[in-house]
């Protein structure tokens, strides 16, 4: 029988609570900017000029289609000798987080708002809106709700996401695990204390998607 | 007799690629005068009516609006309209309503007047609920359009186009989404309207009403207009053999 000993794990709580904290800072920010980025990707998609449609694409394709691991090392260790500079970790970990994300959110942006019937943006034209009013008062209101589960979803998997800065040893909580690990050899619990720290942030995000899904389909 | 004409429209066409639908329409309308457009499908009746707020933009031809030419930019430029000006005076209702979903129906009729004419919350409601009293659906300012029938979604969007105190109102098939016994109401809205002497372009597959409501009928066969004059000799006393033969299918 293994004895569970959280008493020495837990002595090194501050280690978690910064951990957590930086997990957070990372998240919301990468979230953040992630909303821009995936805004201006998703109506550069939807624009009338194709070079901006294009750019927007080659955007999201590479980002979607390598592994955010790579990109991470590749922001961190390979881009700094293309540019002569170095670049601190804590930039290139942010800005590849955003960028991640914000390709999906692109996608997820961009079919929210097809979603919206085209009779939507005629009526609002024929009241004399211009594209940007019908935008703003007609169908991204409705957008949001379309596309609010898919984004809650997304968010999930980023905050799991941020976990991989560890591989350029920015401290957050999966890499002051591995620190706490290191100092007490009690994988089992500093690992646990870990996972439930994600789970009880997670959770309740899940639980409002899942909420807020069920609520929309009877509204409708 | 020389009324000035509210719209007037030249020589318009309107092309989709290859495809030529207005082939070259000449038309003045004047102020109160009520028009009825019918032809068969595909002949370019929804083309034209959404040419006349600029939903569509015509390939050559010119258009004005009380003598101003007409642009498809949204902004006006120096002594022209653009696109935005015009809608603010043609209002436009939809063959399927095309409600604000996740607004009220008085919030429906507020939104073009709060956002486009900046007008206060206090004013556009009176001038809403004055509308929806009018329409007859008073009651149900604070329904959702998920919870109405067809014939008063209808009734809604039209007085979301009278939001705007427009000058013109375009009509395009509101009844052809409706059940049966639901056209009626919305016929009276609209022949209410003719009454009080509102300016208005009906595209309709109703012939008994636009022979009684329409000061003048259109015939448009194959993007052009084949046919016009008084109700009483377009539908009488048809010319061609392609408007007779089309009336015939509704007096069977
Ligand atoms: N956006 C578009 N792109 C390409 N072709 C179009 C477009 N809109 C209309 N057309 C074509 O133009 C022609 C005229 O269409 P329109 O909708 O004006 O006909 P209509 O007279 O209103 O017919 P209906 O009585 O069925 O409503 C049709 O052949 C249609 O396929
Ligand atoms: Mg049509």
């Amino acid at each position: 029988m293994y004895n569970w000993d959280f008493y020495t794990v837990f002595q090194s709580f501050d280690l978690f609570w910064h951990g957590l904290l930086t997990t957070f800072l990372y998240t919301i920010g990468s979230i953040g900017f992630g909303i821009v980025i995936g805004l201006v990707t998703a109506f550069a998609r939807l624009s009338k000029w194709r070079l901006l449609r294009g750019a927007a694409r080659t955007y999201q394709e590479v980002f979607r289609c390598t592994p955010l691991l790579v990109q991470i090392m590749w922001a961190y260790y390979a881009l700094p000798m293309l540019l002569g500079i170095s670049i601190p970790n804590w930039i290139a970990g942010l800005a590849t987080l955003s960028l991640y994300v914000g390709s999906f959110y692109g996608e997820i942006f961009r079919g929210g708002i097809n979603a919206i019937d085209k009779g939507q943006r005629e009526a609002a034209m024929a009241v004399g809106m211009s594209g940007g009013q019908a935008m703003r008062h007609i169908i991204m209101p409705q957008a949001v709700k379309k596309m609010l589960p898919a984004f809650i979803n997304q968010s999930v998997i980023q905050v799991k996401n941020t976990s991989l800065l560890y591989a350029i040893s920015i401290a957050e909580l999966t890499y002051m695990t591995y620190i706490v690990n290191s100092e007490t050899y009690r994988p089992l619990e500093s690992y646990s204390i870990a996972a439930i720290m994600y789970f009880a942030m997670l959770f309740p995000l899940t639980q409002f998607a899942d909420y807020f899904e069920r609520r929309m389909r009877r509204s409708d | 007799m020389t009324t000035p004409s509210i719209l007037s429209v030249r020589a318009l066409t309107k092309s989709y690629g290859e495809l030529e639908v207005l082939k070259g329409i000449d038309l003045d309308i004047t102020p109160g005068e009520v028009i009825a457009i019918i032809g068969p499908s595909g002949s370019g009746k929804s083309t034209f009516i959404r040419c006349l707020n600029m939903m569509e933009v015509p390939t050559s031809g010119s258009f004005k609006f009380r003598g101003s030419h007409v642009l498809p930019e949204f902004k006006d430029k120096a002594g022209t309209l653009g696109a935005g000006t015009l809608r603010r005076k043609v209002g436009m209702c939809f063959q399927h309503f095309n409600l604000f979903p996740h607004l009220t129906v008085l919030d429906n009729v507020t939104k073009g007047p709060r956002v486009v004419l900046k007008e206060s919350q206090v004013e556009a409601e009176a001038h809403a609920r004055a509308l929806l009293a009018k329409v007859g659906l008073a009651d149900k300012e604070n329904y959702y359009p998920s919870k109405l029938s067809g014939g008063q979604k209808q009734r809604v969007a039209i007085a979301r186009s009278l939001a705007m105190r427009p000058d013109v109102m375009l009509f395009d098939e509101v009844t052809s989404a409706l059940d049966p016994e639901l056209v009626s109401e919305v016929l009276q809205v609209v022949r209410d309207l003719a009454e009080g002497g509102m300016t208005m372009v009906l595209v309709t597959h109703e012939m008994a009403f636009a022979a009684d409501v329409a000061d003048r009928v259109i015939f448009i066969d194959n993007g052009v207009i084949a046919e016009q004059g008084p109700p009483q000799e377009v539908m009488h006393s048809p010319q061609s053999e392609r408007l007779q033969q089309f009336l015939q299918r509704f007096h069977a």
